[in-house]
């Protein structure tokens, strides 16, 4: 089963060598809320400023964004897709006003998603070398040696990236390649998701005649975008607060060492509002997002809002409910999502890292007053976090709800090592003679 | 209180508008993804008013218009093929087919009837009377004639096909003169055949017939079937045998292989085939030292370089056959 896997990862990988060949790949965000669709072009590799220096692009000019849509999200809860007609139709507006945006046919996708129960390992191993010189085989011997726990049928591992390398005594190495050792030893995380989610979201993707050059996990990918470089470097963690699920990713030295999702978001604060004030979810969607918030003041109180109706009766129609009410209605529910990730960061031990950043992001972090609610739950460094700008970037859709699309694009321009870009050893590979001695060759000349 | 109803558009507050891949995605993301032909109120009309979303038949028709070899077979191809079809269809006929090519001629012949392209005589040059009129008779031109027509090469092959001519060069001259510039061929040699007497240039072509051998008395004659193949060997064995004067009659090829040197009484030098020159130049060396030409010799057979041999008369030889018999018979 894992060299099932390893082998349909590399073909993704092959498949997004080919996009990246042709110039053109799709991005999809398939959110609870919203699908996004960019489309990106890759012009040649990415060139610093004029300077010389890094710039305020990070370095990130190797594509363009050249064609983006959003559409509703239908048949998509807690990011994972429950009816796959509806999830088909809605990829196909996302991407058809995309592709006539940009003025070009697309077939590759990479597309992320949230959901899924994504559950994290860590796994280590330590073998010693067989020469004196690290080299991309021991790379793939050493990783192949991690022994992978039992992570339970119908689940699916969607990463698994080396995040740490040690040589003898040294530890915290990013490429140990060409360094002199006698033993290697590679600390390793792994996320598995359910197999069916994957499988549904893969299923969506062929039947509107795309190809998928990559698939990842929203938390992982809006921590690439939303987290600024230092952040990544010294630790901090991603909340990303999307339309059904809110993810949380720990990041440290660059890598994403741990990853989870709250099945609790933004879609959950409207019903309450429509519940609560018994109207459509339409209706209760605009009202949050013009007038939501988590702080009550006095003012609040005389802040009336029209909360209409379409009944003819004159009574009903209208209604109205003072903007403290609305608070009242979704302070809890917000509180409530924060305390999970509270909890869900405490039980990675988040409050051992030595930086304990906390960005939020994701469409739900636009609520009013959510950074001082989210310091008193989740401790005092918490800020709000936009995705990185990218070239060509419309302006409405830089904000927070597209941190995990953009993401994905710096994902699909620079992505990063996994375990199936190295070559499995050969003893355990089962190959035919025929490719062994092709090896041989390819190893020894 | 703010008035707030279902149907409001969202406020945006933009302080300036918006322009390029930012207007077209805020345009696009209201209406872009609209299909332009909607079968409207036949399918679930509610759904497609909430959600909408491209068919699955639209999507796939609107990527593949994006292919780009599709596109560039609609924009170019396309057009190619529609005018290829209009200009089939228009010369499918007949007598729309005559009518386009009578009309390009009319433009044509209009052109180049024009007086600059006209040429209106034929200068000769190089030619003497007789050939004159002879060039005149095979280049049947009537004047005046468009330089369009004249096809300067062919006229140039026909007067050179003439037998008097050696070389011609035809061209139009500025002024509306076809002028013809002709080299005649000299005649250096006059051949006997049996059916009549010729005048033949140093390459053996064919000059001019003659009647009478008399009118070109200052001209060597040479005889025989295939002689005027070799007028250049014949010309090299005259001017050796220049110091024999007027007692040279005249060459005669032999069996179309080699030559015989014919003198006045009757004598005659039979040349080997093979370098005959030499050969008569041995004959002239005896000639010079013991004036064997000046006695009656008849033949002096050279064909044989090992053994050159000599017959005598018949009256020498007679006159010899007596003296021996006087000389045996005093004895």
């Amino acid at each position: 089963m894992m060299t099932d896997l390893y082998q349909s990862q590399r073909a993704m990988r092959q498949m997004r060598r080919q996009a990246m060949q042709r110039g053109v790949v799709a991005i999809l965000d398939v959110g609870s809320s919203k699908i996004a669709c960019l489309v990106l072009r890759f012009d040649g590799t990415g060139r610093l400023s004029e300077d010389n220096t890094i710039g305020s692009m990070a370095g990130q000019t190797g594509f363009r964004v050249i064609g983006a849509a959003t559409t509703r999200s239908r048949g998509v809860q807690f990011g994972e897709v429950t009816a796959m007609q509806e999830t088909e139709r809605a990829i196909r507006t996302a991407l058809q006003a995309a592709q006539k945006m940009a003025d070009i046919r697309v077939d590759h996708v990479i597309a992320s998603f949230s959901g899924a129960n994504p559950r994290s390992y860590g796994l280590d191993a330590q073998v010693d070398l067989e020469g004196q010189v690290v080299t991309e085989a021991e790379v793939g011997r050493v990783l192949n040696a991690c022994d992978v726990p039992d992570y339970g049928a119908g689940r699916e591992v969607l990463h698994a990236q080396p995040v740490n390398f040690a040589l003898d005594n040294r530890s915290g190495l990013i490429d140990p390649r060409g360094q002199m050792g006698q033993s290697l030893a590679v600390d390793m995380h792994m996320l598995t998701v359910d197999a069916t989610a994957i499988q549904n979201i893969v299923r969506c993707i062929k039947r509107c005649d795309l190809e998928l050059a990559g698939i990842a996990n929203s938390a992982y990918v809006s921590g690439v975008s939303a987290l600024v470089e230092d952040e990544q470097e010294l630790g901090a963690a991603c909340i990303d607060m999307g339309g059904g699920t809110t993810s949380v990713s720990i990041f440290m030295k660059k890598h994403m060492i741990y990853a989870d999702c709250v099945r609790m978001g933004g879609d959950h604060v409207t019903s309450d509002i429509s519940m609560g004030l018994g109207i459509p979810a339409s209706v209760a969607e605009r009202i949050k997002t013009f007038n939501g918030g988590v702080h009550a003041t006095g003012a609040d109180d005389r802040d009336l809002i029209d909360i209409g109706g379409d009944t003819g009766d004159w009574e009903h129609d209208r209604r109205t409910v003072s903007r403290a009410e609305l608070i009242g209605i979704m302070r809890p529910r917000v509180e409530e999502i924060l305390e999970e990730v509270r909890v869900r960061l405490d039980a990675a031990g988040f409050e051992h890292m030595p930086s304990q950043q906390i960005v939020l992001t994701g469409g739900g972090s636009q609520i009013m007053g959510l950074d001082g609610l989210a310091t008193r739950i989740l401790g005092q460094r918490v800020r709000l976090g936009r995705p990185l700008r990218v070239h060509g970037l419309p302006q409405s859709a830089t904000g927070p709800g597209f941190s995990s699309a953009v993401g994905l694009s710096l994902f699909a321009a620079h992505p990063q090592d996994e375990w199936w870009d190295f070559e499995i050893p050969v003893d355990t590979y089962a190959a035919r003679p025929f490719k062994r001695a092709v090896r041989w060759f390819r190893d020894n000349w | 209180m703010r008035p707030l109803k279902a149907t409001r558009a969202p406020v945006v507050h933009r302080p300036k508008p918006l322009s390029g891949p930012d207007a077209d995605f805020a345009s696009g993301a209201r209406t872009g993804a609209e299909p332009k032909l909607r079968l409207r109120g036949v399918f679930n009309r509610k759904g497609d008013r909430f959600d909408p979303a491209p068919s699955r038949l639209s999507y796939r028709l609107q990527r593949w218009m994006l292919t780009p070899g599709i596109r560039r077979g609609l924009k170019i191809g396309l057009p190619i093929l529609a005018v290829c079809a209009a200009v089939g269809i228009y010369f499918g006929a007949q007598e729309r087919r005559d009518a386009v090519v009578a009309y390009v001629m009319d433009i044509k012949t209009s052109i180049q009837q024009r007086p600059e392209f006209m040429v209106n005589l034929m200068a000769i040059d190089g030619a003497g009377t007789n050939l004159s009129e002879d060039i005149r008779e095979v280049v049947p031109l009537d004047f005046p004639i468009s330089s369009w027509d004249l096809d300067v090469e062919q006229i140039r092959d026909t007067i050179t096909g003439l037998n008097p001519v050696k070389s011609a060069t035809v061209r139009v001259r500025p002024g509306g003169i076809l002028q013809v510039d002709v080299v005649e061929r000299q005649p250096v040699i006059v051949w006997r055949t049996r059916n009549g007497i010729e005048l033949l240039d140093e390459t053996g072509a064919h000059v001019k017939r003659i009647s009478s051998r008399k009118d070109h008395a200052n001209l060597p004659l040479i005889a025989g079937k295939g002689a005027d193949g070799h007028v250049g060997e014949a010309l090299a064995l005259l001017t050796t045998a220049r110091s024999l004067g007027g007692r040279v009659r005249g060459l005669v090829r032999i069996g179309e292989r080699r030559w015989d040197l014919v003198l006045d009484r009757g004598q005659r030098i039979m040349l080997p085939t093979e370098r005959p020159v030499r050969a008569l130049e041995r004959v002239l060396a005896v000639n010079e030292v013991q004036d064997l030409l000046e006695r009656d010799v008849a033949v002096v057979d050279m064909r044989l370089g090992q053994r050159p041999t000599i017959r005598m008369t018949k009256a020498a030889s007679e006159d010899w056959w007596n003296t021996k018999v006087n000389v045996s018979s005093e004895q």
